[in-house]
């Protein structure tokens, strides 16, 4: 195990071995959406109080959630990066910085839209919402950091420490947030609650979940053969490989 | 061998060395003292005129106002906390003394608080009485305000830290620091709020205190290793 | 003298092996190997921007190396940096002087961060380089190279073993270059050792100084 994990560490070999993961995470994610966006947009009934408007929920709780998890994969790969200094762990976090960003965009127009006919307004500071602008602030900061350093392995160190910062702050963040907006509106719940849910509004949810997390994999293969390309661009395996093929 | 075993100094020693460095640097250099404080009250003068003379109005919002200028006041003032030390090669002497680096930079971060933060503290209680807030609040907003700006102070010595390096950094700094500083400004902003209303503050003033020593207590740690970062070229 | 040195330590305090340094696109140091022995100077030469600085900051700890080790009496050097800091002192280009403290005050916040040391120790060593006269001016007010002699008071002051020292003789006159010549000389007599980075060779010829050309 551990010696297909040093191997793995080679550009060389992680290119290779990641570029044939990529369609066994990429069409299973397909698929899984197209099963999960029928069964939310056609099989499951409407809801009693938010007639179909509650469907957005399918695309908006997958991304919040992989909006998360990928600022936590993003910080993990940063840590293993700094402490056991594999490189490809910082080509990993570099990686999934801007999906998450994507993720975290695509939760707040989600979320915009999905409250436009409840409150009636495009944007409402419900926490949800604003953890999740405040997660998109983050990523953005780690972004505008690796950017500002020239040298690749002084951005990657430096913004796997503020990866570590981010990511112990962010359970900080969404308390303090959830508690703010609890004291305008006593104790209630995110205006953005998901209805109460019921076994065939669940099954499309779980089955979108899981199929988003596969798509991040794909994109996450995708964005990280790239990030060898960009750092092994004057390696020799890389202009070998391209001549001989 | 030339070196004898050196009475290596006590860490209070340390840090009692950095704070008098520190300091007769800072009375030497009074402006970098006051310049944030000026900008402080400045920034609070933008409402009134911005929004409106009439002091009800100012006072429901002067706690958001005091505090967000708090925040803005504590970053500039960033600037003066390790650029001068970094441009001049003395972090890297610390970098290379065989000392805890994290514990230096926590005795120089404190310092900085001393010299920044706590001119804030004294003086948000004349700002908030021209915006209307009632004397009663002073104890209130000063406390909050000293935990909240040890708290900035360190938040924003960890961004300093992993910026000193970069060339024209400080927008870059204020775009790290204050999403993480975002709980402090909710806690100190609504205990000042409640206090105003005559509600007990004991639930955001316990959660500042809780903020303030976790950052205390790892703060540092990360304030060294972006340093150590910072000082390689 | 320098034999009798040689005999007692034969295992070299300070060594690099294989040491290799990218600066971004730049392959800058390949496979930089030596050994440094008690009461030796080695003197790096070569063109500028061939890696000098580079390797005496990888030597010192502040530059991480891409690969090769570094060892310091025969310990790796991540494991145990702070005692190897402990018997170090680095000079680098810029003086490490506050600008607004006085002479006097930049060693003693300088030193007193490693070792207690009393102002008459700080005044003796200023009186050693000969710039005495400048112990209570704040250092902006000193040529450059007056302030490159307080910079090296502040080294002889840390009682390190290990100096290290980057161009340690810019901005020094004639007499300066003599007298900083004598301390080293003085140093390398007590079993202490240097590594310099410096285009001008420094005493030349004499024993136990050796040159490392990088190319």
């Amino acid at each position: 195990m551990w010696l297909w994990f040093h191997k793995l560490s080679s550009p060389p070999y992680a290119y290779r071995t990641v570029g044939l993961m990529r369609p066994w995470l990429f069409w299973p994610a397909i698929l899984l959406m197209i099963v999960g966006a029928f069964g939310g947009l056609v099989l499951a009934p409407e809801d009693y109080q938010q007639k179909d408007a509650f469907r957005i929920i399918y695309v908006h709780v997958p991304s919040a959630s992989l909006s998360l998890m990928v600022y936590v994969v993003m910080a993990v790969a940063a840590a293993v990066g700094v402490i056991w200094r594999i490189k490809l762990a910082h080509a990993v976090a570099a990686a999934c910085a801007p999906i998450g960003a994507w993720f975290t965009v695509a939760t707040l127009v989600t979320g915009s839209i999905y409250g436009k006919p409840m409150w009636g307004t495009w944007w409402e500071w419900d926490p949800r919402l604003t953890s999740e602008l405040i997660l998109l602030f983050l990523y953005l900061g780690y972004m505008a950091l690796r950017a500002s350093f020239d040298d690749t392995q002084r951005a990657d160190r430096a913004s796997a420490i503020l990866a570590i910062v981010g990511v112990v702050n962010v359970p900080i963040v969404k308390y303090s947030v959830v508690w703010w907006n609890s004291l305008h509106q006593g104790p209630s719940i995110s205006k953005l609650a998901a209805p109460s849910i019921e076994g065939s509004m669940l099954w499309p949810l779980l089955t979108m979940m899981l199929a988003f997390i596969l798509y991040f994999g794909a994109v996450l293969c995708d964005r990280l053969r790239g990030e060898i390309l960009r750092r092994e661009r004057n390696a020799s395996w890389l202009s070998e490989s391209i001549a001989s093929s | 061998m030339q070196s004898s075993v050196p009475t290596t100094p006590g860490l209070g020693n340390i840090l009692m060395l950095v704070m008098a460095r520190d300091l007769r640097l800072a009375v030497r250099h009074w402006d970098q003292v006051l310049q944030p404080l000026m900008f402080f009250v400045i920034v609070t003068t933008l409402f009134p005129l911005a929004i409106s003379p009439a002091l009800d109005e100012l006072r429901r919002i002067a706690p958001g106002v005091l505090w967000v200028a708090a925040m803005l006041a504590s970053l500039l003032a960033l600037e003066s906390l390790f650029r001068p030390d970094v441009e001049d090669g003395t972090m890297e002497q610390w970098v290379l003394s065989g000392q805890p680096l994290s514990l230096l930079l926590l005795a120089k971060t404190a310092t900085h608080w001393l010299l920044t933060g706590l001119p804030l503290v004294l003086m948000a209680p004349i700002v908030g009485t021209a915006l209307g807030m009632p004397q009663s609040v002073w104890p209130v907003l000063a406390a909050t305000l000293a935990l909240g700006t040890g708290s900035l102070s360190i938040l924003g010595a960890i961004g300093a830290a992993l910026t000193v390096s970069v060339r024209r950094g400080s927008v870059l700094l204020a775009l790290l620091v204050l999403p993480l500083e975002m709980p402090v400004l909710i806690f100190g902003a609504r205990a000042v709020d409640l206090a105003m209303h005559g509600e007990p503050v004991a639930g955001p003033l316990n959660l500042l205190v809780a903020l303030l020593l976790f950052f205390v207590s790892l703060g540092p740690f990360a304030m060294a290793a972006a340093m150590r970062i910072s000082v390689e070229s | 003298m320098l034999a009798q040195v040689a005999a007692t330590s034969p295992q070299p305090q300070l060594e690099a092996r294989a040491v290799h340094l990218w600066r971004g696109e730049k392959h800058l140091l390949r496979g930089v190997s030596f050994a440094l022995y008690s009461g030796e100077l080695l003197q790096v030469v070569g063109p500028n921007g061939v890696g000098k600085t580079s390797l005496l900051r990888c030597v010192a700890g502040l530059l991480p190396t891409e690969s090769g080790e570094i060892l310091w009496q025969g310990q790796q050097l991540p494991d145990g940096r702070d005692e190897f800091h402990r018997e170090l002192a680095y000079l680098a280009h810029v003086n490490g002087l506050k600008s607004d403290l006085t002479a006097l005050e930049n060693l003693r916040f300088g030193v007193a961060v490693r070792r207690a040391v009393a102002t008459e120790e700080l005044r003796e060593i200023l009186q050693l380089l000969h710039v005495e006269a400048c112990a209570d001016l704040p250092v902006r007010a000193l040529s450059a190279g007056q302030k490159r002699r307080v910079a090296l008071a502040r080294i002889m002051l840390t009682r390190a073993s290990l100096w290290i020292l980057d161009e340690p003789i810019t901005n020094l006159d004639k007499a300066g270059i003599a007298l900083f010549e004598a301390r080293i000389a003085e140093h390398m007599r007590a079993g202490g050792m240097i590594l310099t980075a410096a285009h001008q060779l420094l005493l030349q010829g004499q024993p136990g100084v050796r040159t490392l050309e990088l190319r």
